[in-house]
């Protein structure tokens, strides 16, 4: 199986990777949205969607209520209802911008999981990470193409040509910038302990994994537990940069009805949803890949040693799918915090936002950077 | 292939160039801006100098421009008027062009640019680590002028926008909403 698939010309190797991830991306953004019905419904105890159903698909005992217990077949239901509803176009707006904004959104959204390698297969000893690209600029890629996603947003905002729109969309624009700098800055000390001294610098993602699966306590170590505040700042970003509450200042419906996409419905608007939704799945995953020890199970227990105790070492295509499987449970444990989060803390003022931004979070990452530069200087040689 | 995709990458860059110079809509120009300079990361990923190329796209695509598109959005520019060019904006228009000719001429007559191997120049700009030293040895001393400048113009910022009151009046409400874009933009 494997020689076939070396076989095949190395154009339709990428075209069939693409597609394969994009076949998991796109269902899970779309699952997102029914997770968050759920999620927020438990945790105000409220039952949420069950009733939706298949009249002949409910009627398989016990499996059938169960998924419309779930409400997975309201997921159905609001994809169907995405498509065939009527599509008004209002007539005030930019019509080029207003149609090009959803898929400016959608486009950075899933071009930067290109970059992310979301799990690792064992070639002997080695272990080589699974991606449809392995980049050496790695997250500086991700950051570059990700934060063309923000024009979405301004985009939509502007060419709706109506006033809560646009100030969703200046609101948009300020939040980004103000909380790339302190993201950016955040994940320097990670890099600065993963390039140490005399090697070639690089910023691969997969590199950092490597460093969370050596052996012994510092080298087993996730990075979340030796660089807490790394994490925590950049957790708080991301939720900034993925529009999530509560920094969902450019949507924030209390006083922007619906923010930058006031004046988007049916298709348009669900385009940004799941763009929303792809971002967040993203943004969870190369939070895992930094601070929750990627595809390694448990804390000081890295991949190699797991599959050796339960004995798959030797065959690499169930390694690699169990290393998927626990970097998407992990991804998704992310998501239901994002969801958690969304539903318990309510949100800021927007000169709230602006303040934490710039006068708490960058001074808060920068002293931060200098704490790791010293640590890491003297440190490094000795652990 | 790359000489067809140089050609492509090169002609979409000068026209959004000149797009932009030439829109009257401010915000079609902002964004003829970042299409330009799109294209002109992709010039630098044809070059292999990979690192450029991310680097403009995320410092320049990513920030700049939509600092700028949050200033003209928060201004509210519907229709730029022409600007006339009179007296002293005249002399300095004047002046800058021909320095900005004048250094673009000694860049290409005499400048280092076609000293160097060939095979040096992706690697200047593809590799982080090859990048950065050149940055902090060679390139040292126009770094830190760079950075002068920067802080020249940041400083110079917070003095046009920020209103000084002269002692004994009573302190305004406005200046703290002004000035604050206008110092994000000089931090940036």
């Amino acid at each position: 199986m494997i020689e076939f698939w070396l076989s095949l010309p190395p154009l339709l190797q990428a075209t069939l990777k693409g597609l394969a991830v994009i076949a998991v991306i796109f269902p899970l953004a779309g699952a997102g949205s029914m997770a968050e019905r759920k999620v927020s419904a438990w945790i105000q105890g409220r039952p949420g969607p069950n009733r939706a159903a298949i009249p002949w698909l409910v009627k398989i005992p016990f499996l059938g209520r169960a998924l419309q217990r779930l409400g997975l077949f309201q997921l159905l239901a609001d994809g169907l209802k995405f498509f065939f509803k009527e599509d008004p176009v209002p007539g005030h707006v930019n019509k080029f911008y207003f149609f090009l904004a959803p898929a400016v959104a959608l486009i950075p959204a899933l071009t930067t999981v290109v970059a992310v390698p979301f799990g690792a297969w064992l070639d002997g000893d080695t272990v080589v990470p699974i991606g449809l690209a392995n980049v050496d600029l790695g997250l500086l890629a991700i950051f570059a193409v990700s934060s063309l996603g923000v024009y979405a947003l301004i985009l939509a905002g502007w060419a709706s040509n109506s006033k809560y729109p646009f100030l969703g969309g200046v609101r948009a624009s300020a939040q980004f910038i103000s909380y790339e700098l302190s993201m950016t800055i955040s994940v320097l000390p990670v890099f600065l302990w993963v390039n140490s001294p005399g090697m070639r610098g690089s910023l691969s993602l997969a590199r950092v994994v490597e460093f969370q699966s050596l052996p012994g306590f510092w080298g087993g170590a996730w990075f979340i537990f030796t660089m807490p505040v790394c994490a925590l700042i950049f957790l708080i970003a991301l939720f900034a940069e993925t529009n999530r509450q509560p920094f969902d200042m450019p949507e924030s419906e209390a006083d922007l009805v619906g923010g930058f996409h006031t004046e988007y419905g049916a298709f348009k608007w669900a385009i940004f949803f799941v763009a929303e939704y792809a971002h967040m799945i993203v943004g969870s995953g190369i939070f895992t890949l930094l601070f929750l020890g990627g595809w390694n199970p448990l804390p000081w227990v890295s991949l190699a040693d797991f599959s050796a105790l339960i004995g798959i070492a030797g065959n690499p295509l169930v390694v690699g799918v169990v290393s998927i499987v626990i970097f998407l449970l992990k991804v998704l444990f992310l998501i239901f915090f994002f969801m958690w989060v969304r539903w318990t803390v309510p949100r800021f003022r927007y000169d709230q936002v602006m303040v934490l931004g710039w006068q708490k979070l960058l001074p808060l990452s920068i002293a931060n950077l200098f704490f790791y530069l010293v640590v890491i200087a003297l440190l490094q040689e000795r652990l | 292939m790359l000489d067809t995709l140089f050609t492509v990458f090169a002609t979409f860059a000068l026209l959004f160039a000149l797009g932009a110079v030439l829109s009257p809509n401010a915000i079609n120009a902002a964004l003829c801006f970042l299409l330009c300079l799109v294209s002109v990361a992709g010039i630098f990923v044809l070059l292999e100098a990979y690192l450029l190329a991310v680097l403009l796209v995320l410092v320049y695509a990513g920030a700049v421009v939509a600092l700028f598109l949050f200033i003209i959005m928060l201004l509210d520019l519907k229709q730029v008027s022409a600007w006339k060019f009179r007296g002293i904006s005249a002399l300095a228009g004047v002046v800058g062009a021909g320095l900005l000719v004048a250094g673009v001429l000694a860049v290409a007559t005499r400048g280092q640019l076609d000293s160097l191997p060939a095979a040096m120049i992706p690697a200047l700009g593809a590799d982080l680590k090859a990048y950065a030293h050149a940055l902090f040895t060679t390139y040292l001393l126009p770094v830190q002028v760079m950075g002068f400048l920067l802080l020249a113009a940041m400083l110079g910022v917070i003095v046009l926008s920020k209103k000084f009151i002269a002692q004994g009046e009573a302190p305004a409400a406005s200046p703290a909403l002004d000035s604050q874009p206008a110092t994000q933009a000089a931090q940036k």
